[in-house]
């Protein structure tokens, strides 16, 4: 494992306002060793680090390399310091610590930061950090976004006032609720180092697509990661669905709207989906069109659990194309339940899928009514039963 | 000064079964009950946040220059303890699985929560006898043994009838009961052994192969048939290969379409928690269920183990003996009815009898 001793500013003359933002961060154990921002720091500490690293290989020992890193700091930042080296010990000099001194002098010691250099939890950098408590007061978990590589770094890096707010602003100014703010910033915590003329330019392009206020502020609630993609990704989308599909604008619109996802992720897997529609299920175009814009969720659905639903409803159950597109939210439920609901309705005699004949059942209300609903009057047995009839699946 | 996430959390310690769906990887019910577990856990009130002191300053005129700086302490709860910085108070519960199940088979999957791990770990290697139904179709052969295999032949059936079907697992039946009286190493020729095999009690000692301690034909409706079994050891492709061997048996082909697992000890399928009920509080009524079968188990553990210590004293051997006896003749008292013709096959009586059952 890779010890990253950084070189810890130690303090000494800087208020420790400015020592927080610029010097302490939370180290993840596979982040890679961060610099300063300052520049003479930033040589000074690749220097000291490639020494340090080369130390550490020679002697084994950590130690005395942080002395020596601590030391060097001192002595070439802070020149004044120096005298810390050629301290006389027999010197009677010194100050003792029983010594009366005045309230003022008291207050304005600058007492040394007990924040550790690097951490591997963010707990000890969130009380002294503006940017970490007051994310939490917005209900960032912080937790989950430690776990991530470097995202914690990242976070204790940002500052507040600069990043931080101007960009929850911005989202407010959208409409993004300030409840939901938090789950975003969870899920995304890039949108805080996004660039705010990047984000405006992705917004106005949605607007420009006449997606209203209130839409675009839904998407971005229900896909964090929507407004990190650039104008052309989002336009290639957009593009793809009005084609392909052969949707109007408008519907496209609300599919989009519906289920922001598919701007996000990649293009195969809803190509490969759209395939599997028309040639193995053997779709034709215009009941595709009906079942995507029913229920969106099967242009990302897993190719083989649908193909499994779709193979068990049609030849198991007998239930020809035209019904499944007439009740497309078959395809979206879990493959288990259609199956034991199905068997228990055969064991009863219920299964009648067919509207023309009596008894007929629903594709829809077999899938989406809750477990003692459809017992008492779908299947009019009771719960007990069916849970009696589970156990003999 | 226990919090209720702890209380919870200790009374998850035990034992109890599930009905494993089919299709499904044993893994994933494992996964998906942790889980559940975990959620009830983690939904309980966290404890209260530690207050810290902090020092504020407060300067009583504009310039920072002035003359009455004031540092005024006040107990203020630290962020540090908030649950979106420390996490979830609990990050696993440690759920382990008794004798699996593989994906195509469903029925009893005995697992254990916390200290009924070890316990579970005695269960499994103990020699406890499992049901078995299992579902059978004639007339054609695959590569897995499964209706959903590769199908390799195809045959006829119409010579197939209840008759034969019944000789062939009495053939079968014979076979397995000479290698549990091998395995169980007695002397048959002795009154005590007979007695033990007459009441059902031989059981195999040490590492055997799969044996069949029962076996009958439940349904009989060509070309689908269902047999009941009991075994020891065993595992699901056994059985579905005993389904293709039987079928081989009578001159045909026969897949297995089904292998349902109605009893693992002294679990039964009965008490097990169908999908609706995998959560914490379900979870825990099954575990106190099943408290007193944990602890026979955990108590036959003990004393097998000091029968392993005591290795040349005969009489705490007769001891575990009898130990295990009970538990596995309260298994064939309280398992379904069709056990107690289980044992005399070899006369015709029972066969008739079992016949007229269904």
């Amino acid at each position: 494992m890779r010890v990253c001793q950084r070189c810890v500013s130690l303090l000494l003359s800087r208020p420790l306002s400015a020592v927080l933002q610029h010097s302490t961060r939370a180290l993840h154990q596979r982040s890679h060793l961060t610099l300063l921002q300052h520049s003479t720091r930033h040589t000074l500490s690749q220097r000291h680090s490639r020494q340090t690293w080369r130390h550490f290989a020679d002697h084994q020992a950590a130690s005395p390399d942080v002395y020596n890193m601590i030391d060097l700091a001192q002595k070439e930042v802070v020149p004044l310091n120096s005298d810390v080296h050629r301290i006389d010990l027999d010197a009677a000099v010194h100050t003792s610590p029983l010594q009366e001194i005045s309230e003022e002098e008291a207050v304005q010691i600058q007492v040394p930061s007990a924040l550790p250099p690097e951490s591997s939890t963010l707990r000890p950098y969130v009380d002294k950090s503006e940017t970490l408590s007051k994310l939490v007061q917005l209900g960032v978990n912080l937790w989950k976004l430690e776990q991530r590589p470097n995202v914690g770094s990242m976070l204790v890096r940002l500052d507040f006032h600069a990043d931080v707010a101007p960009r929850l602003l911005f989202l407010k100014d959208l409409g993004v609720e300030e409840s939901k703010l938090g789950q975003l910033v969870t899920k995304n915590p890039f949108i805080l180092t996004e660039s705010l003329d990047n984000l405006e330019a992705r917004v106005s392009y949605l607007k420009s697509k006449k997606f209203s206020k209130q839409s675009v502020a839904a998407m971005v609630s229900k896909a964090p990661y929507l407004l990190n993609f650039s104008v052309e990704r989002l336009d290639n989308r957009l593009g793809f669905f009005q084609k392909q599909l052969g949707l109007s604008a408008e519907k496209a619109r609300d599919i989009v709207t519906r289920l922001p996802k598919l701007l996000c992720g990649s293009l195969e897997p809803i190509k490969e989906n759209l395939k599997v529609c028309e040639l193995e299920f053997g779709f034709r175009g215009n009941e595709i069109q009906h079942i995507v814009t029913t229920v969106p969720k099967v242009l990302i659905a897993n190719k083989r659990k649908l193909t499994q639903i779709f193979d068990f409803v049609h030849n198991t159950m007998d239930v020809p194309h035209s019904l499944v597109a007439k009740f497309p939210q078959v395809l979206n439920a879990k493959f288990i339940r259609i199956r034991e609901r199905h068997l228990f309705l055969e064991y009863l005699g219920r299964a009648q899928y067919q509207p023309s004949q009596p008894n007929y059942i629903s594709l829809d209300r077999l899938v989406f009514l809750p477990d003692d609903v459809f017992c008492s009057e779908v299947a009019l047995a009771t719960l007990e039963d069916f849970e009696r009839f589970q156990k003999t699946l | 000064m226990t919090s209720q996430a702890v209380r919870l959390f200790r009374k998850m310690d035990g034992l109890f079964a599930v009905y494993k769906p089919q299709g499904v990887h044993w893994k994933h019910v494992r996964d998906s009950i942790e889980s559940n577990l975990l959620k009830a856990l983690n939904s309980c009130p966290p404890p209260a946040p530690q207050l810290a002191v902090q020092f504020q300053l407060l300067s009583g005129g504009e310039n920072s220059s002035s003359k009455d700086v004031v540092l005024s302490p006040s107990m203020v709860p630290t962020l540090a303890d908030h649950p979106l910085v420390t996490g979830p108070q609990f990050h696993k519960v440690h759920v382990g699985v008794g004798h699996r199940l593989d994906a195509f088979s469903s029925g009893v999957l005995v697992l254990g929560v916390g200290k009924g791990n070890g316990v579970l770990e005695h269960l499994c290697k103990s020699h406890v006898t499992r049901d078995y139904t299992l579902e059978g179709e004639f007339g054609k052969a695959t590569d897995n043994f499964t209706h959903t295999g590769r199908v390799i032949e195809k045959t006829t059936y119409d010579h197939v009838t209840l008759d034969k079907l019944e000789r062939v697992l009495a053939m079968i039946q014979g076979a397995n009961q000479k290698a549990l009286i091998m395995y169980s190493q007695v002397d048959l020729h002795t009154q005590e052994a007979y007695e033990l095999a007459v009441r059902g009690l031989l059981y195999p000692h040490g590492k055997s192969p799969p044996i069949l301690t029962g076996l009958r034909c439940i349904h009989f409706n060509p070309p689908h048939f269902t047999l009941e079994v009991q075994c020891v050891n065993e595992t699901q492709k056994y059985l579905r290969k005993l389904i293709h061997e039987v079928g081989l048996e009578l001159r045909t082909s026969a897949v297995c379409s089904g292998v349902r697992r109605t009893r693992d000890g002294p679990f039964k399928v009965e008490n097990a928690l169908t999908r609706q009920h995998w959560t914490a509080g379900s979870i825990i009524q099954a575990i106190a269920h099943f408290s007193k079968a944990t602890r026979k188990i955990r108590k036959s553990e003990m004393y097998k183990q000091t029968a392993g210590q005591l290795n040349s004293n005969a009489q705490v051997q007769e001891q575990t003996r009898s130990q295990t006896e009970q538990i596995n003749q309260q298994h064939v008292e309280l398992s379904s009815s069709t056990s107690d013709t289980v044992v005399d096959r070899e006369t015709p009586v029972t066969l008739s009898e079992g016949r007229t059952k269904h």
